[in-house]
This record gives structure tokens, C-alpha cells and sequence, in this order.
């Protein structure tokens, strides 16, 4: 799939440039480009270090378990099907504290452990709802401190490259809030097969 | 509330090490493996940053950038959303990486303060892969019927992107 978005672009440049008559700007950006990537990876480096280091602390020191006790009396009102299976439930609270911390490398297996899960207790062929659930708020975002945008915006000048964390917390919530409502309302649409 | 945000990155290095140090981890230790880590992890994503890079810039110097953004200027402008924005959308539920590349790429040309800068910004601290996010789950237990699932994962997307421009302007007065 990326390799076809990618071509797609390269083609799209190209023949807008020749309409344009910007060819030569053209040639100059493929080296600009590549170099200026560079650049915004070593910028942000230094933070992206900091960061994975404090990710390992919060590992280690058992932040994330303490989250997820306290996480799982709201996700049980959202994963219905996963209630009497403790073992489930454990693995969608530590997904999604995984994810509020943005410790992405510990999100996936978990939140894939509990989609497998969700699909053993439900032993039909298609996705149930709470499968679906699960998914659709990992699709929208829950991390807490976004810290590569963050690095960014520092690495450009920004004085307080945190400024946006009530913005990001204000649409994370309105995004994960739809996300929910969704998945209930549209359950409804996309019936179920018999097995 | 200037000072509040200020305070939060810090505020939170001393709490995850005080906790740390209070629950006798080795956090020094912790820190410097991580930190080893995220060296991995910059190197993994260097060269696909690299090979968008090139693709972002060859957008924009042959104006494909300004006819995207024209095209999709109806749908943008009724939501608030900045013009310069636009192409974030289509990329941002499809590769994150391409998403990192063209989100400071907007933050660099329009500024760090300014509405597309920070609205670019929100919308990828607010957002996921949703696509690559699908394919990963779906795919690691073997479903091809999905159901609702992606239909209902674009509409928190699409809420989360019309979000961000409303708080950027309702934070910023911009």
C-alpha cells in the first residue's frame, strides 16, 4: 500500500510540475527533501532518547500494572462480553494503560492478546462488538503526553512546545467519545453470521 | 494556564522517578537502557521518513500541494479546519510516518505559533494510524469480516480532526 501512495506522489509531482513549469524546483526539492529528513530526525532525537528512557522507568517501576487496576471497573461497562473472564479483562486494561502512557512497544501485544481474546469468547466467524470496540479505540488516540509532536514543535523554536496539550486532550476526548458512540450505533447496521 | 502546561513535562519526570525511586527500581539504570531503545527506534524510522520526505517536498515544488488543498478548500474551510491542514487528512489514517513528515513540514512553512502549525500539530497528538492500526489486529487473529469496525474508526478520526481545529482556535484565540 505505501509503495503505491508513494509512486502516486512522485507521479502527481511530476506531472503537475510539467504543467506547472516547475520542473526545475522540481529536481532541486528530491535533494532538499531527503536532506531535510535528516535534519528533522536528529532534532527530535534527543527527545525521542529522553522519552524511551522514561517509558523503561514507568516499566520497570510498575506504573502501568497500578493504571490498569484502575482502569478496569470503567472498561468492564464497555467490554460487557469480557466480564467474567478476568484473564481478558486484564489484557484490554493493560492495552489501554499502555496506550494513556504511550508506551506503544507494550500496547500492541497486549491490545492483540485481548483482541484474541474477545474473539475466543464470542467463537463466531465474524468480528464481534466488543472486538470491534477494542479496535476502534486503539484507532483513535489515548496517549496522554504526545512527545514525538512535541519534539517537533521544539525542534522548530517553539518556547512551550507543550502548549497544546489541553487542545490534544479536548479532540483525544471528543474523537474517542465518537469512536464509542459509533461502534454502538453502527453494531446495529452489520448484522452478525449464524456461527 | 500558561505555567500549568509548563509544568506538566516536568512535573511528570519527577513523579515517574519519585515513584520509581520509592518503589527501589534502579531508575538511572532504567533510563539509560530505555534511552538505548529510543536510539533503535530512531534509526527504524529514519528511512521511510527520509523516502517521504523527498515525495512532500516534490508535492510541493511542483504546486500538486496547492491543487489538493484548493480541491478540498469547501470541506476544510466549513469545518475550520486551516487550508495547508487538508492533505493531513487523507494521509494521517493511512501511514504515520508520511503523517510526521508533512504534519512539521506544515508546522515549519506556516510557523510553530500559527493556527495551521498548531492545528497540524493537535491533530497528529489526536490521532492514530487508523488503517495500519486495523490491518494489524484484524490481521493477527486471521478476520476478515470486520464489520462495523472501520466505518466507526474514520468517524473518530473525522470528530478528532474537526475537534482539533475547534479547541486550537478555543485555546489560542487565534
Amino acid at each position: 500500500m505505501m509503495s503505491k501512495i508513494w509512486v502516486g506522489m512522485v507521479f502527481l509531482s511530476i506531472i503537475c510540475a510539467t504543467m506547472n513549469g516547475r520542473i526545475g524546483e522540481l529536481s532541486a526539492a528530491v535533494t532538499e527533501g531527503a536532506s531535510a529528513s535528516i535534519n528533522l530526525v536528529m532534532s527530535i532525537g534527543g527527545m525521542i532518547l529522553l522519552w524511551s528512557g522514561i517509558m523503561e522507568v514507568m516499566r520497570r517501576c510498575g506504573l502501568a500494572e497500578k493504571l490498569t487496576k484502575l482502569l478496569t471497573p470503567v472498561l468492564r461497562h464497555i467490554f460487557p462480553s469480557a466480564k467474567n473472564s478476568p484473564e481478558v479483562m486484564g489484557d484490554i486494561a493493560a492495552n489501554v494503560s499502555a496506550n494513556l502512557l504511550g508506551l506503544g512497544n507494550a500496547a500492541t501485544p497486549a491490545g492483540i492478546r485481548a483482541a484474541e481474546g474477545l474473539h475466543r469468547l464470542d467463537g463466531r466467524r465474524d468480528a464481534s462488538d466488543d472486538l470491534c470496540m477494542l479496535i476502534v479505540i486503539n484507532t483513535a488516540s489515548l496517549q496522554l503526553i504526545p512527545t514525538t509532536v512535541a519534539a517537533v514543535r521544539a525542534s522548530l523554536g517553539a518556547v512551550n512546545p507543550f502548549d497544546i496539550l489541553p487542545a490534544v486532550w479536548t479532540a483525544s476526548v471528543i474523537s474517542q467519545t465518537c469512536g464509542i458512540l459509533s461502534a454502538r450505533f453502527l453494531s446495529k447496521l452489520w448484522k452478525r453470521s449464524k456461527v | 494556564m500558561n505555567t500549568l502546561t509548563s509544568l506538566t513535562v516536568p512535573v511528570t519526570l519527577l513523579l515517574i522517578g519519585g515513584y520509581g525511586v520509592y518503589k527501589k527500581t534502579d531508575v538511572y539504570d532504567a533510563l539509560i537502557h530505555g534511552a538505548g531503545d529510543g536510539i533503535k527506534l530512531l534509526f527504524r524510522i529514519l528511512p521511510s521518513i527520509t523516502a517521504l520526505f523527498c515525495a512532500i517536498y516534490m508535492l510541493r515544488a511542483s504546486g500538486a500541494l496547492d491543487i489538493i488543498c484548493s480541491i478540498m478548500s469547501p470541506l476544510t474551510s466549513f469545518f475550520g479546519i486551516p487550508e495547508e491542514c487538508s492533505p493531513l487528512l487523507l494521509l494521517r489514517p493511512l501511514s504515520g510516518s508520511a503523517a510526521l513528515a508533512f504534519g512539521s513540514d506544515i508546522i515549519k512553512t506556516c510557523g510553530v505559533n500559527s493556527l495551521a502549525g498548531r492545528t497540524a500539530a493537535v491533530m497528529l497528538g489526536a490521532s492514530e494510524t487508523t488503517f495500519y492500526t486495523i490491518s494489524v489486529y484484524f490481521g493477527a487473529i486471521g478476520l476478515n469480516r470486520t464489520r462495523h469496525a472501520i466505518p466507526a474508526a474514520l468517524c473518530a478520526d473525522v470528530a478528532g480532526f474537526i475537534a482539533s481545529a475547534i479547541a486550537v482556535r478555543l485555546f489560542f484565540n487565534t
